[in-house]
């Protein structure tokens, strides 16, 4: 197994710390992982993406030009990545503030609204579980306790009592994501 | 099995410090490596194992602060990226100059200048021909991964007392940033004043009744005494090049194409190599790891099997200098590198690749 992710969108939206989240699953289950950041000044508001690969093998390039999935959360990501995405391979993007639609016929798209369905949670802050969730209902490349023991890793202690609340987000997104 | 631990290169380079038993970091920030300091501050090993952290004013002060440290046979370390290491280099000469143990971590960015803070590789001739004044060199480890940049603290340490010298840790943006799992090893004390006081007669430890004082200067006035420090400078280069040299070798047995790299750049030629094979090209992969001292004698060996090399690095063609001095006209040496901070992906060193052997 090898999967090669791209997730991007605005700094801010959580999504350096769900590819930091899905990496450590992997670990759980004892997978070779990478985790690479774009980083410099666009981290303060700007555009932000990372790199994760997740494989039962030797991860050689950790950087890439074409992947299986891209995660997209804004219309720069969307401009950016959609042609970047491997034939056959997969996009899900969140709708709210994409103006261009995408195109692409030879890839599977899927949409997850998670602005609204985290807000309905009750906590904005799990909006990139919520995202997860809806990427892992496609690809279940880890199993949902792998996933909390990454959540145990990847988080303070101090924030632990959260993870209820977050798997609860995770679950959401596997449910409310939508085919386009 | 011991614990693996997600961490960026810059963080395993502070967790190693610690854990190999460095006696201080002296520092000042800079994209990308701050994290290495940040990790530190996070830890305060002055609370365990006594290691002392320090922000100084300026690189210039991390620089001499690290002699000091050095004169006394402390473990000492600092790190800088590309324009803080220029401000080190005049120190870094007289650590040499001086015989002096220590370790220097430059996660390379874009130069020259203030350039750009995305990764570079154009820092390979200020490390591995010195960079200050002087005949002079430093020992360069090039890492490619996470567990390399932990384990290359220890081996640098290891190395710089060996044969008192200053010794470079030379990764690059992506290494430091990059987070991948980390294996932590068996924790190394911090050594003692009195070991230190019987392991290294040279150090600056306090005078016994017993002997002179010991002097640490790189001056000599006296043109035979000075030309003797050279002397002596040069016959511990040669002995590193003869018993130092790391190198890795990927699908080279039946390669009748090579392809050089270091640091970030031989990961992403690995999967450039890895398509290559797929399409019937045989090509290996050499990857130095000691930049300094060059692993010349393996490029030599590799020669009458093949029909081109090309280095790859993120420069405008600074280690295919080396490559060439070690090829001597045998094989065409060619070359292929971006500018600027950006990485090119495995398919865009393929094409190049294959452009050069069609040639």
């Amino acid at each position: 197994m090898k999967e090669e992710i791209i997730i991007a969108g605005f700094g801010g939206q959580g999504v350096l710390s769900m590819g930091k989240i899905l990496a450590y699953s992997g670990i759980m289950q004892g997978q070779q992982v990478t985790w690479m950041p774009s980083y410099g000044p666009e981290m303060r508001g700007g555009t932000a993406n990372v790199t994760v690969i997740l494989s039962d093998s030797k991860i050689s390039s950790p950087l890439l030009s074409r992947f299986d999935t891209a995660i997209i959360l804004n219309q720069q990501s969307m401009d950016k990545f959609e042609n970047s995405i491997k034939p056959g391979g997969l996009m899900i993007y969140d709708p709210n503030g994409i103006t261009r639609k995408p195109v692409r016929k030879d890839i599977k798209i899927y949409s997850i609204d998670a602005v609204e369905l985290s807000n309905e949670l009750g906590n904005s802050k799990a909006y990139n579980m919520v995202v997860l969730g809806a990427f892992l209902s496609k690809k279940p490349i880890v199993s949902m306790e792998n996933v909390i023991k990454g959540l145990k890793k990847s988080i303070p202690e101090r924030h632990h009592h959260l993870i209820p609340m977050n798997e609860q987000a995770i679950k959401v997104g596997m449910e409310k994501i939508e085919e386009k | 099995m011991a614990e693996k631990i997600l961490m960026k290169g810059n963080e395993a380079i502070a967790h190693a410090a610690i854990r190999c038993g460095c006696d201080g970091y002296f520092g000042y920030p800079i994209t990308p490596q701050s994290e290495v300091m940040e990790t530190l501050m996070e830890e305060k090993p002055w609370e365990t194992t006594g290691m002392v952290v320090l922000q100084a004013e300026s690189e210039t002060s991390s620089i001499n602060m690290l002699y000091g440290g050095a004169c006394c046979a402390k473990k000492v370390m600092t790190s800088s990226s590309s324009p803080g290491i220029s401000l080190m280099c005049e120190g870094i000469s007289y650590l040499a100059g001086a015989e002096l143990p220590c370790l220097v971590v430059n996660v390379v960015r874009g130069g020259p200048g203030l350039g750009t803070i995305q990764p570079g590789q154009g820092d390979y001739f200020q490390a591995v021909k010195g960079g200050g004044h002087g005949d002079y060199k430093t020992i360069v480890l090039a890492p490619s991964s996470a567990q390399e940049m932990y384990d290359f603290v220890d081996l640098s340490f290891e190395l710089a007392f060996k044969y008192r010298t200053p010794a470079m840790i030379l990764a690059d943006g992506i290494v430091g940033q990059m987070m991948e799992t980390v294996e932590l090893r068996p924790i190394k004390p911090r050594i003692s004043n009195e070991e230190i006081i019987a392991k290294y007669p040279w150090a600056t430890t306090g005078k016994p009744q017993n002997r002179k004082q010991n002097v640490i200067t790189s001056l000599a006035m006296d043109a035979a005494v000075h030309e003797k420090l050279n002397q002596n400078l040069q016959e511990k280069y040669k002995i590193m090049e003869r018993d130092e040299v790391r190198f890795e070798t990927v699908n080279c047995e039946d390669a009748e194409h090579l392809i050089i790299a270091y640091g970030c750049m031989a990961r992403i030629c690995e999967s450039t190599v890895e398509q290559a094979r797929k399409e019937g090209i045989k090509v290996g992969l050499l990857r130095p790891i000691t930049l300094f001292p060059f692993p010349t004698n393996e490029i030599k060996r590799l020669v009458p099997q093949l029909k081109t090399i090309m280095s790859v690095e993120l420069s405008a063609g600074q280690m295919v200098e080396d490559i060439r001095l070690a090829v001597n006209g045998k094989v065409p040496v060619n070359f292929f590198g971006r500018l600027g901070g950006i990485v090119p992906s495995p398919e865009e060193v393929l094409d190049a690749f294959k452009q050069s052997i069609s040639k």
